[in-house]
């Protein structure tokens, strides 16, 4: 519960740095990061990929765009502070044979540029990929910048592909997949300097397909985006406790890979966990728990960690995911209390 | 069909641009009466934007509607719909026998325009706003690809209410989009009533005019005008986007339609089609 703002909070002593709203980094202290991997790959990609244009909304430096803008200036369009502008006009440009990648934060497409993308560029089914920072918590900056709905916002949208990558490697390996795909997508975007997790488990991403990166007897934790980094951290935590963790990740939410879900989950004998960043309401955990009642899946027990259904507050990011129970530490204690 | 619905064009190739306009206008009408009722006051109001457009103004394959080397022409009113279908038929995009099917289950022409239905029709409209930012986008690709082709965009004074259409405005401007002409059809009715009492946009052509457009402001409703207007917005050497700003009448062409005063959707009563179309007829171009 927010303080009153007619409460004058206690005087801070010390500890500044780590409870900054500037800390907004995703990696750990120490871990092994990957500067800009969208940017960089798409740049890669475009050399052999002459009908990609890119196209911002005043935040090309804030969604890692700009080193594509600067490797190909000619073909990067600054559309201004506009979102509607900027979805019409990538649709325009895909209706004329190029393939727009439009960024903005998750925030701005979602709630702001919703029609524009339903009409001008899904019902069309035009080949438009949206990349957007900031998805679900990943900013201390409050709800203005939080987007903690955008699945559950983008989930009804028909013909669209939504995409929430784990790391840097994924990430990587998404550009040219998401380019390759006929259609529109929509792509949670990881920025600057981005976790490098899963090259260390021999993953691969694949298309539409959910993948078991590690195996567990007792848990199945089906996660997305950067859950999942934390659900193999919480796996080997969980390992000292003689808790065995199975992580599924899932990171094309749709269309979902119902089949690995539905054989994963039905293997029977392990409580199955959902995690994702995201409000609990209208994301993968609901969409996952709708599954398996359509199929009369039944596991043991069924628990989502997420985002709870209210505006977040303001603070730094290590904060913010203790409080909500997406950090590491907070999803081994949920997941050790439910066992 | 009957003598009445059977009109053919007067001449060959050389069909004047009133007569094509009043080929429009019927072929509306009749489209309306399938329904009964409809946005067939605005139908009647833009037939002479679209006779311009589409038999003086714009290159097309009427064979061949996705033809690379076409002039785009893009419905952001996707309510217009009857009147493109109209004017589609007329230019041999769509075959005459399928007014009977409009806004019919399994028709090619829908009541709300949209691009998977339709031959000719480039853009899924309706939900206002879109067509001038999807303009720009399709402006820029032409030009990235070097196509003399231009971008017609169709839009009405109601969509003047959508901050979107401002962001592509400012938009067009800024990237010197000279290849981009903008349509608006001022007919003065928005669906709660008069345009200017739902959100006044007037002073429209200075507006246009500070965002750094090349405007000219012309009855819509007056073929000679808009020859000139639209030879003009094609030919001006500036580097920045044209717009034809068109005052017509709602239901121009049919005196008593014309005279009601709710006219957005109209009902027409069953008798009330034959009368339209002979009131047409008799105004028919000589």
């Amino acid at each position: 519960m927010r303080r009153s703002k007619y409460e004058k909070p206690a005087p801070r002593t010390g500890g500044g740095a780590k409870t900054s709203a500037m800390v907004a980094s995703l990696a750990a202290p120490g871990q092994r990061t990957k500067p800009a991997p969208f940017g960089n790959a798409l740049v890669e990609l475009a050399k052999s990929r002459p009908d990609i244009v890119g196209l911002s909304a005043d935040l090309a430096k804030y969604t890692d765009l700009h080193i594509f803008a600067q490797a190909y200036p000619e073909r990067f369009y600054q559309m201004g502070m506009a979102e509607q502008l900027l979805m019409s006009a990538a649709a325009g440009l895909a209706r004329e044979g190029f393939t727009p990648i439009a960024t903005t934060y998750a925030v701005f497409a979602a709630r702001r540029a919703y029609d524009f993308i339903c009409l001008a560029i899904a019902e069309e089914n035009l080949n438009v990929k949206i990349a957007c920072a900031l998805p679900g918590l990943t900013t201390g900056y409050g709800p203005s910048h939080q987007a903690t709905e955008d699945l559950a916002i983008f989930r009804g949208m028909p013909n669209l592909t939504i995409l929430d990558p784990c790391d840097a490697h994924e990430l990587e390996q998404v550009v040219p997949a998401m380019v390759a795909h006929q259609g529109p997508v929509y792509l949670r975007l990881l920025r600057g300097n981005v976790p490098l997790v899963l090259d260390e488990y021999g993953y691969t991403f694949a298309w539409g397909k959910a993948q078991t990166i590690r195996d567990g007897r007792d848990v199945l934790v089906i996660s997305s985006g950067l859950m999942t980094m934390r659900a193999l951290e919480v796996a080997q935590e969980l390992e000292r406790d003689r808790i065995d963790v199975a992580v599924l990740h899932v990171p094309t939410i749709k269309p979902l890979d119902a089949e690995t879900i539905l054989r994963e989950a039905g293997r029977g004998g392990r409580l199955v966990v959902v995690a994702e960043n995201h409000s609990v309401v209208g994301g993968l955990g609901e969409a996952v728990a709708s599954l398996l009642l359509r199929t009369g899946t039944v596991p043991p027990g069924f628990r989502q960690i997420g985002l709870p259904d209210a505006f977040l507050d303001a603070g730094a990011l290590p904060t913010l995911h203790e409080r909500y129970g997406i950090s590491t530490q907070a999803m081994a204690r949920s997941i050790r209390g439910w066992l | 069909m009957d003598t009445l619905l059977d009109v053919r064009p007067r001449a060959g190739t050389n069909v004047s641009l009133s007569e094509r306009a009043y080929r429009i206008r019927r072929h509306a009408l009749l489209m309306g009466e399938v329904q009964g009722q409809g946005y067939i006051a605005q139908a009647l109001g833009i037939s002479d934007v679209l006779a311009v457009s589409y038999f003086h103004a714009m290159t097309y394959r009427p064979e061949d509607p996705e033809w690379e080397g076409r002039d785009r022409f893009l419905l952001s009113i996707g309510h217009y719909a009857i009147a493109l279908y109209a004017a589609l038929i007329e230019a041999g995009i769509i075959p005459e026998d399928e007014i009977a099917s409009y806004g019919s289950d399994d028709s090619r022409l829908p009541m709300s325009g949209m691009a998977a239905y339709t031959p000719g029709m480039e853009i899924t409209g309706g939900s206002l706003g879109h067509g001038l930012g999807i303009a720009v986008g399709i402006a820029l690709g032409l030009k990235r690809k070097s196509s003399g082709a231009f971008v017609y965009n169709l839009f009405s004074d109601g969509e003047l209410d959508e901050g979107s259409t401002w962001e592509a405005a400012m938009s067009a401007a800024g990237f010197g989009l000279d290849n981009l002409i903008g349509l608006v059809d001022v007919n003065g009715m928005q669906a709660d009533g008069p345009s200017r009492g739902v959100l006044n946009f007037e002073p429209l052509a200075p507006k246009f005019e500070a965002f750094g457009w090349f405007v000219q402001r012309v009855d819509g409703n007056d073929i000679d005008a808009l020859v000139q207007a639209f030879d003009a917005a094609r030919a001006h050497p500036g580097p920045c986007p044209r717009v034809v700003i068109c005052d017509t009448k709602m239901a121009k062409g049919v005196p008593f339609l014309e005279a009601r005063e709710r006219n957005h959707f109209l009902r027409v009563e069953a008798d009330e089609w034959r009368q339209a179309l002979a009131v047409l007829d008799e105004g028919r171009p000589q």
